[in-house]
């Protein structure tokens, strides 16, 4: 169950900023970028618009930001769903990234695809593979081949135990099933021109390891085991935000991670933070620099556009990027971001 | 509870560098040379690192190199069997002394 509807304490994004705020740090994290040359933090030009279409999702994965699972209700309107299009258009940015929840059972989920390929952007679906496999999804994967949309999918693991551990008993072997029938698509093989990127989150509090040296086994292993082929592994790391906090907290862990965090701050990821390029628009119009700000509340500064509907690229670029505790998260060893290390 | 040692003893690890610097310079220098990718991986390295840090039985070497261990990518199992690597040589060079007892029994017995 997720935390909204089990009305836990965190399931309030006040109490989650206050439990980061307390969290001893040696320095802030406005400190840390500042003695980098970034005071504060600015963004550059957008390259990708992200939206986030709901909070709904087959899945309730426990290190889950979003808080999605089956019981939430948040979706992006139609009206909503206009306005990021209509920014879009109105926009040189070449990238729409559809995220939530899984973005796929939002209602116009293709008909959004289909918008923004016409308008000739390059789309990106965050896709937790299992969503492929529920009867009225089964043909998501050939929708998404003809729109040649790139999709990003969840694992954890290429142990079954360690992705079931995280996302769910049995997710393992359904995102088995659809990494095979996105393969048979031409999926994730060299040539096809269809990119199959997989990502992975630590199941537990450390950070990931290293990205290239990692997809190396990944690959093996992956085809190996189970005959699968992909593109990318892109490494991410967890957030002390929403479900991760939860578990940081129950299991103890919480102080130490953070300590993690700041202690493994990493000048040189400063320059790729997602947040810099990336506009992340929430399933109600509010507009956040990246999706976790989305998900602690944190919107935009209040000198630049607050929603999608008085949005420009022109009022969004330069402004200053919200930052708190919790963006240690991508600046930590090699960096992190929803386009894995940054480094 | 007072106890001889103290996981948060760790983070101080550097101030044992106060009173001969130059020589924790130099142990630091090494130190980061030796984890560092060579013939052998980062994670190969900090599995070896985890073994002997069983067998040394030192619980600030398990608790970092767990750590490292996951972060260089390994798995649960294999830092169970690195384990059991450390174990089965401290069994074994156990085991083998009883060759040391045989010879001195058989020098003593009729």
């Amino acid at each position: 169950m997720t935390l909204a509807n089990s009305h836990h304490s965190l399931s309030d994004t006040a109490t989650q900023r206050a439990t980061l705020a307390e969290v001893h740090t040696p320095r802030t994290f406005e400190d840390a970028v500042a003695g980098c040359g970034h005071a504060p933090l600015r963004a550059a030009a957008i390259s990708t618009l992200q939206i986030n279409l709901g909070k709904r999702c087959n899945q309730a994965c426990r290190h889950c930001h979003v808080d999605a699972g089956p019981d939430r209700r948040e979706v992006m309107p139609p009206h909503v769903v206009d306005a990021c299009l209509s920014f879009l258009d109105a926009s040189d940015i070449p990238t729409l990234d559809i995220t939530g929840g899984a973005p796929e059972m939002h209602p116009s989920f293709r008909d959004i695809v289909l918008r923004a390929r016409s308008a000739g952007r390059h789309v990106m679906d965050r896709c937790n593979l299992t969503i492929t496999q529920l009867p009225n999804y089964s043909d998501l994967p050939d929708f998404l081949a003809a729109y040649r949309v790139e999709v990003m999918a969840s694992l954890p693991s290429f142990a079954a135990r360690l992705t079931d551990t995280q996302r769910g008993s049995g997710v393992f072997e359904a995102s088995i099933a659809a990494l095979r029938r996105f393969n048979e698509l031409g999926y994730g093989v060299d040539g096809s021109g269809l990119l199959l990127h997989l990502v992975t989150n630590p199941v537990g509090a450390f950070l990931p390891g290293a990205q290239t040296a990692l997809e190396v086994d990944w690959k093996r292993e992956l085809q190996r085991r189970h005959g699968v082929t992909f593109n990318r592994l892109y490494t991410i790391t967890n957030m002390p935000i929403s479900r991760f906090l939860q578990f940081l907290i129950d299991s103890g862990n919480l102080q130490g991670y953070m300590d993690r965090l700041a202690g493994a701050f990493n000048p040189a990821a400063v320059d790729g933070l997602m947040c810099r390029n990336t506009l992340s628009v929430g399933w109600d119009g509010q507009l956040y620099d990246c999706d976790f700000n989305q998900m602690l509340e944190l919107g935009t500064a209040d000198e630049a556009p607050r929603t999608i509907f008085d949005a420009t690229p022109a009022a969004l670029a330069g402004r200053r990027i919200v930052v708190g505790p919790h963006c240690f998260g991508c600046t930590a060893g090699a960096g992190s971001s929803c386009g894995g290390a940054t480094v | 509870m007072d106890t001889y040692y103290h996981p948060k003893d760790l983070g101080r690890f550097a101030e044992i560098g106060r009173e001969a610097p130059e020589l924790w310079q130099k142990f630091l220098d090494w130190y980061n040379a030796v984890f560092k990718e060579g013939a052998l991986t980062e994670r190969e390295k900090a599995l070896i690192a985890l073994g002997v840090a069983h067998a040394v039985q030192c619980p600030y070497c398990i608790d970092a190199f767990s750590t490292s261990s996951l972060e260089k990518g390994a798995t649960p199992e294999q830092m169970t069997e690195a384990v059991h690597v450390a174990a089965a040589i401290r069994g074994g060079a156990s085991l083998v002394h009883g060759v040391q007892m045989r010879g001195h029994v058989d020098k003593l017995a009729m």
